[in-house]
């Protein structure tokens, strides 16, 4: 079935459309999120299925009542993804725009890879959140574990608690907010300034992911830039 | 990849349904294990009866329970139970001498588990098919583990199954490799342990129970082979006293551990945690790098 515009699926349901999991499998929900017939759905009994709503490419609401296994949401374009319970490994993964937010806690690379959107994980985050981001938002309520941004390009993360060891290791660009403590820094992460314009875009990033912390509690961290190149008088030790 | 699962019953009155839920979670790993499967369950009064050893033995011939009989001081009454690739055989005996009875009887059986409170399970085939094979649903105890493999490094056999179960009561699982095994079964070989396969997960194993000899307790054992071994891993190790969980200091491979006043689980992934009683008031975490997680009964 060819998927409607945002309007016609409004009118035609203007409540969520239900898809209980326990009925039907991934497969048939993702076929219909692919194509939406609605502009809304809820999702029942997510008992941690795996990939519950990649792909989504359309402007839709999607409401996962209960916890998300691997890949929740991966690969988002223009969908909004609201899981009420945890996600399992790599939730949002490559995200391109839209929004996904978990209100429970997240498991390894939350937001991997990706290029734009919001990612609000409401609860913590575990390893390698933000693992090699490149452009999208991450706003965790809470803490994160070790590896954070690892090898990150671009994008802003935002971390509300503490942060594990190896924040930021081979980061390239994208800036890094921790409101908590930071248990080591990476390779090249380095501490610096905040200026006005880092408060302002913490600010936006907060108000967006509904938080009302002090953006003054903040540090920011970003890139040393000193692995961008080879370095003539260091070449004996390459 | 491999399969995890492990369960621990607080609360006496789950004791009657250990096998169900086993069974539940089982199916919510077996995607990351399709080729073999095996079980252990502690306190099956069914399986291996109060005041009883029991042996699990692969490869074992038809009269075998004639044999060790005979072997055994004044000749007690020896059950053996066969259960797909695993014999079952127990007797009212101390578990050692159960074992050097099999091993008399039947030179070339492998025992692959051991204990007065403990049966294991091993066998090739899908988790699903295998959970009947076993009768997990009609177990009962107070504590089992399963793990479903999707072998890397050695061969589909039932050898190849976990859990590994070395020494008495004694069981670990794994997900992952170790880099350095074959230097560490060296080292352990040359102070006089032997072992009954290839298997890189062997080596933690009789690592362990080495350990365990030696006076230390879960912990300690799992700390210090954090420092012996190489590689990656999740490893779930559990004895008479309870259970202990572990993932290495990079821990790519997923744990997830759910506490409750009534139970403590851990698995693989959330969902094979999904349909246990009370799951929504567990408190639900991910284990840290290079920590030892341990409850005892």
């Amino acid at each position: 079935m060819a998927a409607l515009s945002r309007s016609e699926a409004e009118e035609r349901a203007p409540s969520p459309v239900t898809v209980d999991l326990r009925e039907s499998g991934v497969r048939a929900l993702n076929a219909e999120l692919h194509a939406p017939t609605a502009a809304a759905y809820e999702v029942l009994n997510p008992l941690g299925a795996h990939s519950i709503g990649a792909g989504i490419a359309h402007e839709i609401d999607v409401h996962v009542r209960g916890n998300a296994g691997y890949f929740c949401a991966g690969m988002n374009q223009r969908g909004r993804v609201v899981v009420d319970g945890s996600a399992g490994n790599g939730v949002a993964e490559n995200m391109m725009s839209g929004s996904v937010r978990v209100r429970g806690d997240a498991s390894q690379a939350a937001g991997a890879t990706g290029r734009g959107g919001l990612l609000v994980i409401e609860g913590r985050a575990s390893m390698r959140c933000g693992i090699s981001m490149k452009g999208i938002d991450i706003v965790v309520g809470g803490d994160i574990g070790a590896m954070g941004a690892f090898m990150a390009q671009a994008g802003r993360l935002v971390v509300c608690g503490d942060v594990g060891d190896g924040l930021g290791d081979s980061i390239y660009e994208a800036r890094i907010y921790v409101r908590g403590t930071v248990g080591t820094l990476g390779a090249d992460c380095v501490e610096k300034e905040m200026r006005d314009e880092h408060r302002a875009e913490l600010a936006e990033l907060l108000a967006a992911a509904g938080l009302d912390h002090s953006v003054d509690e903040f540090r920011r961290y970003g890139s040393g830039r000193t692995l961008y190149h080879f370095t003539s008088e260091h070449s004996a030790s390459y | 990849m491999c399969g995890i699962i492990g369960l621990h019953l607080r609360d006496p009155e789950l004791h009657p349904m250990l096998g169900s839920l086993l069974d539940d979670m089982l199916c919510g790993v077996s995607e990351r294990g399709p080729d073999s499967v095996g079980v252990a369950v502690y306190g099956d009064e069914q399986r291996n009866p109060p005041g009883q050893s029991a042996v699990s033995v692969l490869h074992a011939p038809g009269d075998l329970d004639v044999a060790v009989g005979a072997l055994l001081p004044n000749r007690p009454s020896v059950t053996a139970t066969r259960t797909g690739d695993t014999t079952v055989l127990a007797a009212p005996v101390a578990a050692e001498a159960l074992t050097a009875a099999v091993a008399a009887a039947a030179p070339d059986a492998l025992v692959v588990g051991r204990g007065d409170d403990l049966v294991v399970y091993k066998g090739v085939g899908h988790p699903s098919d295998l959970a009947v094979t076993y009768g997990l649903r009609e177990v009962t105890g107070w504590q089992g583990l399963a793990h479903t493999r999707m072998a890397t490094e050695s061969a589909i056999i039932p050898e190849g199954c976990h859990p590994y179960s070395v020494g008495p009561n004694q069981c670990l699982v794994h997900n992952g490799s170790f880099s350095n095994h074959a230097t560490v079964r060296r080292d352990l070989q040359r102070a006089g342990v032997s072992f009954d396969s290839e298997n890189d997960s062997e080596v933690g194993a009789r690592f362990v129970a080495a350990c365990l000899a030696e006076g230390d307790d879960l912990e300690k054992a799992l700390l210090r082979l954090g420092e012996t071994f190489d590689g990656f891993y999740t490893l779930l190790v559990t004895s008479e006293e309870g259970f202990a969980v572990v993932r290495d200091e990079i821990a790519c491979k997923p744990a997830v551990i759910a506490e409750h006043p009534r139970w403590v689980a851990m698995a693989s992934e959330f969902r094979a945690l999904a349909d246990l009683p009370g799951i929504g008031e567990a408190r639900v975490w991910e284990p840290d790098p290079g920590k030892v997680y341990t409850w005892q009964r």
